[in-house]
């Protein structure tokens, strides 16, 4: 194969670029001394912005919020995204087309359209706003991250495995215990790290789910629109993108390895 | 793996002397799943189909349906009778530019990310190793899965007046030109953090992964003896790319394009922040549910992406786009 030629080689290393310096520049604002504006380049370093979110009684609450929120969202969508892929993976029936439509369209839809369907429901049914009606709000567009990571891995999986399981006595259960479970888990860990950091950073849905409560996004976009210390929201971006990178590095490690699936050689 | 643990005897060569199959609740159970395959789907279906089904689709139900009904004009009181009204109120003139404008952003955003996400896919796709190719991965999913009012918010810093875009811009000695393109007319503004450029910039920044990983999965789908071929029967490298290696990426574009799309359409939060103070779909229909209390018109908006979508979704099956994703 030919080389890339250097118009191309620097497109694409241009464009990874702009995908990066934005998150740089994030960084780099967390250290300024000017609070009022962006100003750049920044007057002056220091570190007490940390100290000041350190202290910052509102931000820990909306930090404990959106973690809480994003266990209970991950856990539902698990199992509902599990059961989906499990039925749909090799399955074919008549409705198979609008059940993984039925899947995908939250995450298809505009994330406005089902905030504020939730909210019309929650309203008509008198549902208070409350915990749950985030994890409702979030769960709902979770699943589908979950049952791409989990069909994918089920597609894979050679069904003489499981025909062999059962040919040497095992029931269903322990088929799927001892047989599936061990070659989907790394994908469903996948599957849930990364429906945990979509849930832990959605902010459209919540808006009009959350009522009062404030998850971590939410504080942010109040602070994006009425900005009061600026670098205090640096420092939080910062974190909040330390809480989603460690998830989604993970996730990506454990679906390469996961190449390596028992049976997928064809 | 062993299984020796939960069938002893199934190992055993001699095979005769198993012990009798256990015929508890469980067991049989799992007979008549292996049996009824269709009974095994229906059950794993069932929880996931009532959630979404029921809560999911019963939402969007009550939400959209109440777009066939009014609002009375005295009272601000949704008038529950049906009526066409509503919905041809979208074809007022200001509310008509409202979507033309929205629809305008988001083919900007989605033709700038198919430029911009091409080359990336390209050179990933075919000129990468496995380690280089590794690393584009990453390097193309962290921003993708990084929060996204974190990205919006890097992009205020950058494109504010004070901020670092015009800085360098300066130094570089480009700040006549900046200044000539805010000049524009429609693209230009203030600054570019109330402009249409930042506003098209943000969402390009905010989506390009989405286009990228599609285009690219659709080039390594690309046979290398087609193209081999293609230049065997005497095609200049250019040639290959325009007959063969364009019309097979298109999938991969179409794909890509559904997500820039749909989500260009229907954000509030990018045209709130950064953006003129015309307002885009998601926009009024935030507003009108909100401090306009009439569901029913934010209800005819929104009708407007999911139509528009499923125009897209028709036409993108039809090219095979699917595939891609």
């Amino acid at each position: 194969m030919t080389r890339a030629s250097l118009p191309l080689k620097a497109a694409a290393l241009g464009g990874l670029a702009f995908l990066h310096v934005p998150l740089i520049f994030i960084l780099l604002y967390c250290f300024t001394t000017e609070e009022r504006s962006y100003a750049f380049p920044p007057p002056g370093y220091t570190l007490k912005w940390f100290a000041v979110v350190w202290d910052r009684a509102d931000i820990w609450a909306a930090i404990g919020l959106s973690l809480k929120v994003a266990v209970a969202a991950t856990a539902l969508a698990l199992v509902l995204g599990t059961l989906a892929a499990g039925a749909l993976a090799r399955a074919k029936f008549f409705g198979r087309e609008p059940i993984s439509l039925l899947l995908v369209l939250p995450i298809a839809l505009p994330g406005i359209v089902t905030g504020i369907a939730l909210r019309q429901a929650f309203g008509l049914m008198e549902i208070p706003f409350s915990f749950w009606t985030i994890v409702i709000g979030h769960a709902t567009f979770c699943i589908v991250v979950v049952y791409n990571n989990a069909v994918a891995r089920l597609r894979r999986l050679s069904p003489s495995l499981i025909e062999a399981s059962m040919d040497l006595g095992a029931d269903a259960f322990q088929t799927f215990r001892l047989v599936v479970l061990p070659n989907i888990g790394t994908a469903l860990l996948a599957g849930g790290m990364l429906a945990f950091a979509l849930s832990f950073d959605e902010v459209i849905v919540t808006t009009f789910t959350a009522g009062q409560q404030s998850t971590l996004p939410i504080w942010m976009l109040s602070e994006l629109i009425r900005p009061r210390q600026r670098p205090v929201t640096n420092v939080v971006a910062v974190m909040i993108i330390l809480v989603t990178f460690l998830p989604i590095l993970a996730a990506y490690y454990l679906t390469r390895e996961g190449e390596a699936v028992a049976g997928s050689g064809k | 793996m062993s299984f020796g643990a939960t069938s002893p005897g199934a190992m055993n060569p001699a095979g005769f002397d198993l012990p009798a199959p256990r015929e508890g609740i469980g067991r049989r159970l799992s007979d008549a799943l292996t049996r009824h395959g269709r009974l095994l789907t229906l059950l794993l279906l069932t929880p996931p189909l009532l959630w979404l089904g029921l809560i999911y689709l019963g939402s969007l139900f009550v939400f959209l349906a109440q777009s066939i009904f009014s609002i009375d004009p005295f009272s601000g009181m949704i008038v529950r009778e049906p009526t066409t009204a509503t919905l041809i109120e979208l074809f007022r003139p200001a509310n008509f530019d409202i979507v033309r404008r929205t629809v305008l952003v988001a083919a900007a955003v989605t033709a700038l990310c198919a430029v911009l996400a091409f080359p990336i896919a390209y050179y990933a796709a075919r000129y990468a190793g496995p380690k280089v190719k590794a690393g584009f991965y990453l390097a193309v999913m962290m921003p993708l899965w990084s929060s996204y009012l974190v990205k919006v918010y890097g992009w205020k810093l950058l494109l504010a007046k004070e901020g670092a875009i015009g800085w360098f811009a300066g130094r570089l000695g480009l700040g006549g030109a900046l200044d000539a393109w805010l000049a524009l007319p429609v693209v230009g503004g203030p600054s570019l953090s109330v402009s249409y450029t930042g506003m098209v910039l943000t969402f390009t920044y905010l989506w390009l992964p989405f286009m990228i990983l599609p285009i690219q999965a659709a080039l390594e789908r690309v046979p290398p003896h087609l193209i081999e071929a293609a230049g065997d029967l005497g095609a200049s490298p250019g040639l290959v790319f325009r007959t063969v290696i364009l019309p097979l990426a298109m999938p991969g574009v179409v794909a890509g394009a559904i997500f820039t799309f749909s989500l260009t359409l229907g954000d509030y939060i990018v045209p709130q922040i950064i953006g003129t103070s015309a307002l885009v779909l998601g926009q009024a229909v935030y507003t009108l549910q909100g401090t306009a209390g009439n569901i029913p018109l934010a209800a005819a908006f929104s009708l407007v992406p999911i139509l528009v979508m499923a125009l897209f979704l028709t036409i993108a099956r039809r090219t095979g786009a699917f595939d891609a994703l």
